[in-house]
């Protein structure tokens, strides 16, 4: 057996947020998501968190486990020693338990304009746009992004800045400038080089370390910055450039 | 009770959903349309669709064969109209995808690569390494946030339709953060909210796929059609029910039995083709269900491998190398070596088959319109039906872009020719009522999570792989009770935000509904056809049965099974053949 301390929080009924304990079957082959489902069928109904595939590529459960970042789905209990804890993702308001408010989020993330503004218009009859090879893999990483936000759990700048667009939004932003086919990047460049853009990120890399999926949001920043100053460069220095 | 009122309501906003929320906004700017889901977007289940989705491209396939492959993989009960229209379409929607953005695997002259699949006559199947479902879906999801005529509802539960004088004009909803019930006005409403496979233990499914868009649908008087046919896939893992891709297959990955004999030559799959050399349309080339039912006779022989999850056969990759593998197949080595402890690059992966799919579903006509006027369906939860007796892997992404926007398209038509109607207030507030009365209720005797497994075990002895008439009346009996006991389950969780005690309830709810009716239509088919195999009736009998079977909802009692006829164009039922003899 393994203890588990659960984070549990109910608007309705508590005025803060408790620690629970509850007691479940080690299994080698168990991910601490297997253990909350073990709670929630026998133990206590109660309990609410989000999941769904549990093959990590829903993003659905992400959460604090023992104070770091995880997807439940891929921790196993194999890798903890003691007690277990686990907490709703950090920096996000709680709903409930761990299920936390998303909506910063999915305002950041439409805001960045994650979808392809073409270069050129081709109609559909015309067939695909030719990418090759190396031009998918310009950007093909930044498209891994399963929105878990264990990102934005990790960063320190949007714990304390929590107007930061944050790094799914930006790496999101960045796959589409980089693609071949899109020529959107000046519509999204407003969005992300403004101040509460890539500039507030003091490149810890916290971001990319608990990401996943391997997508590189601190990478995807590093790059929207150095594009950012060369437009400026090019704005300011060398207008003939334009 | 809060309202809202819109055009056209969508369930679900999976793949399907977002396709058709996308072709409305594209039609006319100026409609309102509500997408509504119990999960955000991007954790809809189209995200774990690993493989691609079959479009004719290349110069030397035809439409003809995606046609001919199709409905002779589904064992001639797909309709043929219907199947039609999917191959004709289907180029284009891919194209439509790319034009959006998604991250198509690409060959080196820049064109959009394809793999072959199981089935298959062609390589046909557009992939995006082996997260293609998850492409498709932000791809969607992406492109919708352009569309301020999208309004999303995330994280709302639909409970019931509302419907009057034949038509629906609406439904329920339960607002997850605030427990509150919503009621929408529409004057025409698409569901979309996937399959239900998580009525079985073993699921390549997410948990969110508790077939509550078939429930719906079926509760307000629209059959399920051809229930009884339940798709495994031949390739999970044991240990947690993950899909590894039949692209595992495409990309020449074979399956071997605990002697190193690669079996399916034994199944009349054969006769066996050389090693990293797969030859369309045999051996591991062949169709999911005829793969599923070899490993079932292999098991029966003794030639499986024991492993702590149960009895396996062994997939292995490791003649494609690590680059290969890399390249084409990364997840597939990520959850094996996550879930299995397995690296594929060095040695066979244990697999077994599994349910994934559900080629049954709401009864809709080629417009995927159902027989309740005002009320659309597609993707998983619909059937169409072009998936017949057994689908082809990768086509049910095409599916579900091609009739998610042809829903969206029959909605429109709808509602430019139908006045809006008035709303259902009362019926709303009977929904209401009936949740309220959940949370009165005390003393309950039924567990959620005890009544689950009850329903899993029996449709996991006596729904599988091969199936009898015994069983089969078993299982109709156990979930007559089961349902009965439904009636008693006690509500734990009596508070408003984010109750997923309740959520669970309501997901049960809907599960034992579509369990239902996959044993009385199983029941009712006394033939052997595609994934429905009978051991008393091994036979496919076309003369009674190249028939859709429907069932029909009967309040407490046991769905009525019914049949209608299949559309036929051109192609005659014949033999399917995954003998290498038709190389």
């Amino acid at each position: 057996m393994i203890q588990l301390e659960v984070l549990r929080y109910n608007p309705e009924t508590d005025a803060e947020p408790r620690m629970q304990r509850y007691e479940v079957p080690y299994r080698e082959d168990w991910v601490v998501l297997d253990a909350l489902n073990h709670v929630k069928e026998n133990l206590d109904p109660t309990l609410s968190y989000r999941w769904s595939c549990h093959m990590a590529v829903c993003g659905s459960c992400g959460m604090m486990i023992n104070g770091e970042p995880r997807l439940a789905c891929k921790s196993f209990l194999r890798e903890y020693r003691g007690v277990i804890r686990v907490e709703p993702l950090a920096h996000f308001p709680i709903e409930r338990d761990l299920v936390t408010v998303m909506d910063d989020f999915m305002g950041k993330l439409a805001r960045v304009k994650p979808y392809l503004i073409p270069k050129h218009e081709k109609p559909l009859a015309e067939g695909e746009y030719r990418q090759t090879p190396a031009e998918l893999k310009k950007f093909k990483q930044y498209s891994m992004c399963i929105n878990c936000m264990l990102c934005y759990a990790a960063c320190p700048e949007y714990g304390l800045i929590p107007n930061y667009i944050g790094p799914a939004a930006i790496a999101l932003a960045h796959r589409y400038n980089q693609d071949s086919r899109d020529g959107g990047r000046a519509e999204r460049q407003e969005e992300i080089a403004a101040t509460e853009g890539a500039w507030d990120c003091s490149f810890v890399g916290a971001c990319s370390e608990v990401c996943p999926e391997h997508v590189d949001p601190a990478g995807a920043i590093q790059q929207v910055k150095i594009k950012s100053t060369l437009d400026w460069y090019k704005e300011h220095l060398m207008p003939w450039l334009k | 009770m809060e309202s809202i009122s819109v055009d056209v309501a969508i369930i679900g906003a999976g793949g399907a959903g977002l396709r058709a929320a996308l072709a409305l906004a594209e039609a006319a700017p100026k409609l309102r349309i509500a997408l509504i889901s119990k999960v955000y977007p991007m954790r809809s289940h189209t995200c774990a669709a690993e493989g691609g989705a079959a479009g004719v491209i290349k110069p030397d396939d035809s439409l003809e064969h995606h046609f001919n492959d199709t409905v002779g993989g589904g064992d001639w009960l797909c309709d043929q109209d219907a199947v039609q229209y999917l191959v004709q379409e289907a180029p284009k929607e891919l194209v439509q995808l790319e034009h959006w953005g998604c991250p198509w695997s690409r060959a080196p002259d820049g064109s959009v690569a394809v793999r072959p699949f199981g089935g298959m006559k062609k390589e046909r199947t557009w992939f995006a390494a082996d997260k293609s479902g998850f492409h498709i879906l932000h791809t969607l999801f992406q492109t919708s946030l352009q569309f301020p005529s999208i309004e999303r509802f995330d994280e709302y539960y639909a409970t019931e339709l509302l419907v009057d004088e034949g038509r629906c004009r609406g439904l329920t909803a339960i607002e997850m953060r605030s427990g509150q019930m919503r009621r929408f006005d529409a004057r025409a409403v698409i569901i979309a909210a996937g399959g239900a496979g998580r009525m079985f233990a073993f699921t390549t499914n997410g948990a969110i796929k508790t077939g509550d868009g078939m429930a719906l649908a079926y509760r307000a008087g629209v059959p399920l059609k051809d229930m009884e046919f339940v798709q495994y896939h031949p390739t999970g893992l044991p240990s947690t029910g993950t899909l590894l891709t039949e692209a595992c297959r495409g990309e020449g990955g074979v399956l071997v039995n605990k002697h190193g004999r690669r079996y399916l030559q034994d199944y009349a799959m054969g006769p066996e083709t050389p090693i990293g050399k797969p030859v369309f349309k045999t051996m591991e080339l062949g169709p999911r269900d005829r793969l599923s039912q070899a490993f079932w006779h292999e098991e029966r022989k003794g030639n499986t491998v024991p492993t702590p999850w149960g009895e396996c056969v062994l997939l292995d990759m490791r003649h494609l190398g690590e680059k290969k593998i890399d390249e084409r197949l990364p997840l597939v080595r990520d959850l094996s070596i996550s879930y299995m402890g397995v690296d594929p690059v060095k040695d066979p992966v244990p697999v077994r088959p599994v349910v994934h799919y559900m080629m049954g579903g709401i009864h809709t006509d080629t417009r995927a319109a159902t027989p309740l006027a005002g009320l659309f369906a597609a993707g998983e939860c619909a059937c169409v039906s072009i998936n017949g007796a057994n689908r082809l892997g990768s086509n049910s992404l095409t599916e579900l872009l091609v009739f998610g926007r042809r829903a969206a398209l029959s909605a429109l038509e709808f509602i430019e020719k139908n006045e809006t109607p008035n709303p259902c207030v009362a019926q709303a507030e009977a929904a209401q009522a009936r949740i309220r009365a959940r949370f009165q209720r005390s003393g309950g005797t039924e567990s959620v999570a005890g009544l689950r497994r009850e329903m899993m075990q029996t449709m996991e002895r006596h729904a599988g792989i091969y199936r009898t008439g015994e069983g089969l009346a078993e299982a109709c009996a156990k979930l007559a009770e089961l349902r009965r006991r439904y009636a008693a389950v006690e509500l734990h969780d009596k508070t408003n935000v984010y109750n997923t005690d309740l959520l669970q309830v309501l997901e049960l709810g809907s599960m034992l509904d579509c369990a239902e009716a996959v044993a009385a239509s199983a029941a009712a088919r006394k033939e052997s056809r595609g994934a429905h195999q009978r051991l008393d009736y091994a036979e496919r009998d076309d003369a009674s049965y190249l028939k859709h079977s429907l069932a029909w909802y009967r309040g407490a009692g046991p769905p009525r099974v019914d049949y209608c006829d299949v559309v036929i164009t051109k192609s005659k039922p014949g033999v399917r053949d995954y003998s290498g003899a038709h190389a």
